[in-house]
């Protein structure tokens, strides 16, 4: 049997630097993970649709606007909604440490903020996934 | 002839003096490093002597500030006459809280004004669009119509003092907002000073707030060009920006050889519509980053003069201004760091100055706290005040270009100047800027640097201070700015109030005649003005475009 | 009926996706799953998406998918990219030109990894073109990797394959190597919106000419995905050759192919599983790796052996 981790690295909403997403999604890659990217301007519609087809372990999102509360929230929200519990949402970007619990408690695992070694997302995603 | 032999007799005397006294050293302290290569992975040498730059010849190469090849300067005698723009970059919640920032740096030193937007704004959309949720003022103000153009810029001369704005896909129009308020105050168009980022094809590359596909957006901007200098002659009608692909990861190097291919690439844009190449020249102005490695900084907006000055001579350029590569700065974001924020002051310091040996014209520096959230109005103080000491205190302003002559600096620049060049080969192979940025070429060159030093971080083959070395397990605790929660629904209330209130018929007649005109090849700018005196929203002008010209979809480049 | 299975057939993409998860990663609880799925399958039509990276075939498919859309049809995309054989991983971007697409309930994209399997394709394909079809797809397009050689073996599961040539990436007829011209049933020329079309199109037929040994002419079709031209042209060839198929019994005989070509994958990977999973043949087996190393057996006494055992 061949289990490989499938991860949706995802950009919320309208911000637009990738430069995070991208290097997280080839280090993924790097250790042995399938990475779907999901590109730009998504909805958590967009989001959790895509988390279903492709039948993701995790979903990473990543923000820099400013507007995390709201969408991964959303995100978080919906993937409940949805039953898809078993899905570990971790999230990164600019994100004051004060907001982090609240997401925590929303739902996301963990939030990887500036300066988070690549390694250190790799070993949690490896040691927390769900299924 | 007397040059060379003195070249020959360093040669000699530094092959024994490697021998004899610099192995020796080598032996007692040896190199912390194998290679020390730069940010942009160039070899750099324990030292540099007159011989690294023998080739150059002083008068032809180098020369005087304010004469071509303008290596040395634009401006003969720089800050001694005037010292650079002050002018941070802000904006944040709504038009009203921006205007109190504005007032506020203002008043503490700031010599002119930036304009942040926040991501609805950038992409053209109203504060109540769908797409708007949880952005409304969150890295930017928030601007949806001439009512908060007319409040965020409340109590300031708009003809006294000039305001950048950085807007790339509706850039057009939100330059008519301003053009429209100071209008409404009695300015005239030849009065206002200032700047529109409008450089789409960074954008693209980079930055990703387009919005339209390249080619109208494109002709978007040559209208602006022919708008800008036949009736706003004092304003930038581009600011052809570096700053964002440096920041998306590029290096040094690309971030000069693709800005500088850009603005080429504009020029010929406007040449080929018909635009004489000294009438919209001279407004077009750049914008670099300021990165870490100090010494390569100050070669790259070196190297970025005198290759400007020279290819707008290719290009057919007469007169002197049209060769001036005019530049504003701002230190880099992406090196600022969330451990310990106090020391980003002095990270900020460093690359401050090396904007202003440099040379720069303008110049904003980032505050402390801005890898955690929008700055405080402390460490916006505290950015404000390095640049005033570094003004009045460090006496690097005495003299124009300080570092001319060194050998290190002079021999960097060469070499910056020389893979500029390749990089230029490579573009013109592939057909082009706007085919290479279809064929994924730009992005896939910044996002392998981008991973390059990520890696070379993670494995400590570059360290930075808190980061990977000089850690410190402290609880990040300076203040982070608190926006005003009820901006949104305020604005929401303006907008709904607006479009009750004002003449919608009038509105409908001037999108009608906007999207006409968009179909057709008109100048754009009349007709966004039109529309934008009626109070049509952003949002409204932006869709009658995007009905017209498409949206823009990017392919996935890692 | 098999709970998984019926949620497939009732078009549940969390089912759907689940299900493909488990093929691909070989999981036995898959099995019954599958046989109860074969029978709802067999009603979609396979078009299989080949040719050279860089030219636009996500941005094709998706034109596609609209306008199939249009017509009222289910569709599913199947979108692959190689998987590195130095880290087992695999950045899967193609679905990045479809995103419209993901909030439409009648459309299922999966990306999947090559996981190993040269050709351009997965060994779970055909796995996965079942669970589609008995989920109600109407068409099924597989976008392959497009690189060299490997691509002709999208031949085996597509009903329809269209191989995408584009112009000015040099030598057009250089693009199509030995075998690409076999297998396209339509040639569609895209990004026609750059300067060469006309070129491409005449070395293309100019190939066809000398191509005499081909049953039918197969038609070339320019689109260009960014101005959306060409595409109702495409769908009206496509759906010719599936006409032209029918009629000929040529039909038939691709899917009496195709099936023997999963029948095949399926002993193909049951044996392998047998032989190097199963505790006991796999002593055997590196047992006899390390005689062959040491030249103390040869490779075909080897297999002997092994094959004894395991038909004992």
């Amino acid at each position: 049997m061949v289990k490989k981790i499938r991860v949706l690295v995802a950009k919320p909403g309208l911000d637009g630097h990738d430069r995070g997403a991208k290097i997280v999604a080839r280090a993924l890659r790097d250790a042995g993970m399938e990475v779907i990217y999901s590109g730009l301007h998504q909805t958590a519609n967009q989001i959790v649709n895509t988390a279903i087809q492709e039948d993701v372990d995790v979903v990473g999102l990543s923000l820099l606007s400013g507007a995390h509360m709201t969408l991964f929230v959303d995100v978080v929200t919906m993937l409940k909604e949805k039953q898809m519990e078993d899905v570990l949402v971790v999230g990164g970007g600019i994100i004051p440490e004060e907001d982090v619990p609240r997401l925590k408690k929303a739902g996301v695992a963990a939030v990887f903020g500036p300066g988070t070694p690549v390694d250190d997302i790799v070993c949690f995603i490896k040691k927390n996934v769900k299924r | 002839m007397g040059e060379k032999d003195t070249i020959k007799k360093i040669r000699e005397k530094q092959a024994d003096w490697e021998k004899k006294v610099y192995s020796k050293a080598v032996q007692e302290n040896p190199e912390r490093k194998q290679k020390f290569k730069n940010l942009s992975e160039v070899e750099i040498k324990h030292l540099y002597t007159p011989e690294d730059i023998a080739e150059n010849e002083y008068l032809s190469d180098i020369g005087f500030p304010g004469e071509f090849p303008y290596l040395r300067g634009v401006h003969p005698n720089l800050y001694r006459g005037r010292l650079w723009t002050m002018r941070q970059f802000a904006g944040f919640g709504s038009a009203e809280e921006t205007n109190r920032r504005y007032h506020y740096l203002l008043e503490h030193g700031e010599t002119g004004l930036s304009v942040a937007f926040d991501y609805p704004t950038l992409y053209g959309y109203d504060s109540d669009h769908p797409l708007a949720r949880g952005e409304f003022g969150k890295c930017g103000v928030a601007i949806s119509s001439l009512v908060d153009m007319e409040l965020l810029f409340h109590g300031i001369p708009l003809d006294k003092i000039t305001t950048s704005m950085t807007i790339n896909g509706p850039a057009a129009i939100v330059w008519a907002m301003y053009i429209a308020n100071a209008e409404n105050q009695g300015i005239k168009k030849t009065q206002i000073g200032g700047t529109i980022q409008n450089d789409i094809l960074k954008e693209y590359i980079a930055q990703k707030s387009y919005i339209f596909p390249p080619e109208p957006s494109m002709r978007l901007i040559v209208d602006t060009f022919e708008y800008g200098y036949k009736y706003v002659p004092k304003w930038n009608t581009i600011s052809i920006s570096g700053y964002h692909i440096r920041e998306a990861g590029s290096t040094a190097i690309q971030e000069l050889a693709f800005t500088l291919g850009d603005g080429i690439e504009y020029v010929k844009a406007a040449m080929n519509r018909g635009l004489a190449i000294d009438d919209f020249a001279p407004r077009l102005s750049f914008f670099f980053n300021a990165h870490n490695d100090f010494f390569e900084e100050i070669a790259k907006y070196r190297a970025a003069r005198r290759i400007w000055a020279n290819e707008m001579k290719k290009l057919g350029a007469k007169n002197p201004r049209s060769l001036w590569m005019r530049f504003h700065t701002q230190t880099a974001g992406c090196t600022l760091t969330a451990q310990q924020p106090e020391i980003n002051i002095v990270r900020v310091t460093l690359q401050a100055l090396a904007a202003v040996l440099g040379g720069t014209q303008s110049l904003h520096t980032n505050s402390m706290d801005e890898a955690l959230a929008l700055p405080s109005e402390k460490a916006v103080r505290i950015a404000l005040r390095t640049q005033q000491i570094i003004a009045e205190e460090s006496g690097v302003t005495d003299t124009v270009d300080p570092l001319g002559g060194s050998y290190y600096i002079e021999w960097l620049t060469d070499k910056m100047e020389e893979e500029t060049y390749k990089y230029f080969d490579k573009v013109e192979r592939l057909g082009g800027v706007i085919p290479a940025i279809e064929k994924g070429f730009f992005q896939r060159e910044i996002a392998e640097s981008a991973y390059r030093y990520q890696k070379e971080t993670d494995e400590k083959k570059r360290i930075f201070v808190g980061v990977n070395r000089y850690k410190l397990d402290e609880e990040i605790s300076i203040p982070i700015l608190k926006m005003d929660e009820k901006g949104e629904e305020r604005q929401s209330h303006r907008l709904k109030k607006l479009r009750k209130e004002r003449d919608n018929g009038k509105v409908q007649k001037n999108l009608s005649r906007l999207r006409k005109a968009a179909e057709g090849e008109e100048n754009l700018m009349p007709f966004i003005l039109e529309c934008i005196h009626s109070y049509a929203t952003l949002g409204e002008t932006c869709d009658v475009l995007r009905e017209v010209f498409g949206e823009y979809k990017e392919p996935a480049v890692f | 009926m098999n709970d998984l299975a019926s949620r497939v057939v009732n078009g549940d993409h969390r089912a759907i996706g689940r299900l493909i998860t488990m093929v691909e990663n070989d999981e036995p609880d898959a099995i019954n799953a599958m046989k109860e799925i074969h029978s709802h399958a067999g009603n979609a039509q396979i078009i299989g998406v080949t040719g050279v990276m860089g030219g636009g075939k996500s941005s094709l498919i998706f034109e596609l998918a609209l306008a199939y859309r249009a017509e009222g049809k289910k569709v599913g995309i199947i979108a692959i990219d190689p998987t590195s054989p130095f880290s087992g991983g695999a950045l899967l971007g193609d679905r990045i030109r479809m995103m419209d697409l993901s909030t439409d309930s009648g459309v299922f994209i999966r990306s999947m990894g090559t996981r190993g399997m040269i050709g351009g394709l997965t060994s779970s394909l055909y796995d996965v073109v079942e669970i589609l079809d008995a989920a109600g797809m109407n068409i099924i397009l597989i976008e392959t990797v497009g690189v060299g050689q490997d691509e002709v073996d999208i031949v085996k599961i597509a009903d329809t394959t269209l191989v995408i040539v584009v112009p000015g990436l040099g030598d057009a007829v250089q693009t199509i190597k030995a075998g690409l011209m076999e297998i396209a049933d339509v040639f569609v020329v895209n990004k026609a919106d750059q300067p060469g079309v006309e070129q491409t199109v005449a070395e293309l037929e100019s190939m066809l000419d000398l191509a005499t040994h081909i049953e039918r002419r197969t038609p070339i079709v320019a689109t260009s995905a960014k101005e959306k031209k060409g595409i109702p042209l495409l769908v009206r060839k496509i759906a010719e050759h599936q006409e032209y198929a029918k009629k000929n019994k040529v039909f038939d005989v691709r899917r009496r192919q195709r099936y023997e070509a999963e029948l095949i994958e399926i002993i193909k990977k049951r044996l392998m599983n047998f032989i190097f999973d199963e505790a006991k043949l796999k002593r055997k087996v590196d047992c006899c790796i390390d005689q062959i190393s040491k030249k103390e057996l040869d490779p075909y006494t080897a297999a002997d052996e092994i094959l004894g055992i395991m038909l004992k």
